[in-house]
């Protein structure tokens, strides 16, 4: 079964675990005054269910007249042929993107995006630490500088430990 | 018209809006060259930037600027690499990069530049006609009529999305409202789908989304596949811009081309769904086959025609596209789509009360248009040289920075590190989404009108107590009635095609 079918079976599945919870569980919780309403919060999600099934089976039985002519795709990437492509650098910089996103609090802004950007560029081949240090350091103060200072908005820039 | 316009340009030339102006335009340009970024992308990137600025009006300003920036950036590395960041400017390689090997890519710059000016132009000077007339009518819409005519957007988009695509389109769209459902909204003042999570309280961000349905997945193709980003630096250091200059001959040439493919551009712009890559083929095909027998086989070699023809219809129909958004509040693409989500996050609400409530906004959004173009046309093209210089940035650090950009988006947005762990695990949905040829924008769109859609379709039932509004309103029925046409018809005539085609092999 091809990607786009298999898609279409979770999208099912999720519209059937979306409308259980939408028929089932969540009207009992509404309190009797709204209950005379026309208009349930259930309501709206009642209907996408409804739809969502349909219109996820019409794709997964393939009811749709498909188009004979391949269109160039978006992506120039064939996934059948996952292997010839780097794959693992961009697993690894998602993985990065992970740790990123629980050090930064811990370590603080500075440390982890100089890390983060270093590491990625590491990642991708680029040997030239003695560059890529600094100029991963100094785009991560210009940053933290204009989103602190110009925008207003606050990062904190320290390890936590630095701070209490 | 007269007074709005007053307004208009009296806030537009306010010296901070047109360093906005000014700025959005440079930021677009430069991002929107890198190939595999798109206007979304940008767009997206730039949010956070724009909703911190508090003004609605500069940030509409400086996120059009951004708009129009990426698309001229996008046609520049169409040109020089062949290498299109968007599928509007695709149309654009086909000349432009055959000039460019002739050793004419200032020159194709020039025409790119010209003509975009001119289409970006003459649709705003057709988005000042429409957009009021458009929007007194809407101003006779009651909630039925709004939840009936989304339901027509939303099935528009899903019906241009190409043979085949129909229902995957709509899956996004369903999936795209259904997301919006998550979180506790307004109107029942009850969390719905957050499985007990205090993170999804107040529902998924649009921005987060916006970055993870489009800035991050084009970052991991280029990760992938580094013949994407390849392309560039062997065009950058080839592809010298000497001239830019074209003869009054030339200039001739372009006139009714530019004339004829601005107004065929912005109709099909204000068309939900269809935008500026359908505007730009067809402005291409429509231009070869009315073009003298002669002049039709230089199209795909180097045709001024064949070049001015897609840059002038893209550009009107971004500027269409600003129609339904402005007027009715209902985005056709997903660029606008993350326009209205901006305005919404700036307490702007577009609509057919735009004009009269915040008529500053309206016609300085405008105005900023025409500057726009102005200052890519007199300052973007004399720089492009310097500009293209981006192009030779090696990819190792491009990319953890076009990266390092997609996260700090989602988290300034909402300072919560959770945010970035649905921003990855989204983006990774997104990039499996893209491999299977699911469209994106509809998602989004579907994302953005959802909380709309919910609220009037809740009003109408609750005014007639019930499903009754469907009959009761005639118009509604009516567009109800359109959008399931639109949706069907497509299938239906792609079956009779087939028989026929059957028909006339038995024939046989």
């Amino acid at each position: 079964m091809a990607l786009d079918r298999w898609i279409a079976l979770v999208f099912v599945a999720l519209c059937v675990l979306y409308g259980y919870a939408a028929f089932f569980t969540m009207d009992h919780l509404l309190p009797p005054f709204m209950q005379r309403n026309p208009v349930w919060p259930s309501t709206f999600p009642k209907i996408l269910s409804i739809c969502g099934v349909i219109v996820g089976l019409v794709v997964l039985l393939g009811i749709e007249k498909q188009s004979t002519e391949k269109e160039p795709s978006a992506t120039d990437i064939n996934y059948r042929n996952l292997g010839q492509y780097h794959i693992g650098q961009a697993l690894a910089l998602l993985g990065l993107m992970v740790a990123y996103a629980l050090c930064l609090r811990p370590l603080g802004f500075i440390a982890s995006t100089i890390l983060f950007l270093s590491l990625g560029a590491t990642v991708l081949g680029e040997r030239k630490f003695h560059y890529l240090i600094p100029i991963a350091a100094l785009a991560t103060f210009f940053v933290w500088y204009l989103v602190q200072e110009v925008l207003g908005i606050f990062l904190r820039p320290w390890p936590t430990f630095l701070v209490n | 018209m007269l007074e709005g316009l007053m307004i208009g340009l009296s806030t537009a030339i306010n010296p901070f809006n047109l360093m906005m102006v000014v700025f959005g335009c440079i930021i677009g340009t430069f991002i929107g060259m890198l190939p595999g970024l798109g206007p979304m992308s940008i767009i997206a990137i730039m949010i956070p930037v724009a909703i911190t600025l508090g003004d609605p009006t500069a940030a509409l300003i400086l996120l059009a600027g951004v708009y129009y920036g990426a698309i001229f950036g996008g046609s520049t590395s169409s040109i020089l690499l062949n290498a299109p960041g968007v599928a509007g400017t695709v149309a654009t390689s086909f000349d432009g990069y055959p000039m460019a090997q002739k050793g004419m890519a200032g020159k194709a710059l020039t025409i790119a530049a010209v003509s975009s000016f001119a289409g970006g132009t003459i649709g705003a000077i057709l988005l000042m006609v429409f957009a009021p007339m458009l929007s007194s009518v809407a101003l006779l819409f009651h909630s039925a009529e709004y939840f009936a005519l989304m339901v027509v957007g939303l099935s528009a988009i899903a019906a241009f999305a190409g043979t085949g695509q129909v229902g995957k389109a709509l899956m996004m769209t369903l999936l795209g409202l259904i997301m919006a459902t998550v979180g506790e909204g307004a109107q029942f003042n009850m969390p719905r789908f957050t499985m007990g999570l205090m993170d999804l309280q107040s529902g998924f961000s649009f921005i987060t989304l916006a970055m993870a349905m489009f800035a991050l997945p084009e970052a991991i193709f280029l990760v992938m596949n580094p013949a994407r980003s390849a392309q560039g630096s062997d065009g950058a250091s080839g592809g010298k811009i000497t001239n830019l200059r074209f003869s009054r001959e030339e200039g001739r040439k372009m006139i009714p081309v530019i004339g004829r493919q601005s107004v065929q551009g912005f109709f099909i712009g204000v068309l939900p769904g269809a935008g500026a890559t359908i505007a730009s083929f067809l402005g291409y095909a429509v231009e070869r086959n009315i073009a003298p027998k002669g002049e039709q086989e230089e199209f795909g070699k180097g045709s001024i025609k064949g070049l001015a023809a897609p840059e002038t219809a893209n550009n009107a129909a971004c500027t269409g596209s600003f129609v339904p958004l402005l007027t009715l509040g209902i985005p056709g693409s997903g660029t606008t789509a993350i326009l209205l989500g901006a305005l919404i996050a700036l307490n702007v609400t577009p609509g057919p009360r735009l004009m009269t409530d915040e008529p500053q906004v309206f016609w300085a959004v405008i105005i900023s248009m025409y500057i726009g173009n102005l200052v890519l046309l007199i300052l973007n093209l004399p720089l492009i040289p310097y500009i293209a210089k981006i192009l030779a940035i090696p990819r190792n650090y491009l990319i953890p920075f076009i990266l390092f950009f997609t996260l700090m988006g989602a988290y300034i947005g909402q300072n919560n590190s959770t945010e970035l762990l649905i921003l990855v695990g989204f983006g990774v949905v997104a990039t499996i989404l893209r491999f299977a040829d699911y469209p994106l924008a509809p998602l989004l769109i579907g994302f953005i009108l959802g909380t709309m859609l919910e609220d009037n379709l809740s009003r109408s039932m609750q005014l007639a107590q019930g499903f009754g509004f469907i009959f009761d309103r005639p118009m509604a029925l009516g567009l109800l009635i359109l959008a399931a046409v639109l949706v069907l018809l497509p299938s239906y005539r792609a079956r009779r095609a087939a028989k026929r085609a059957e028909g006339v092999a038995d024939g046989d």
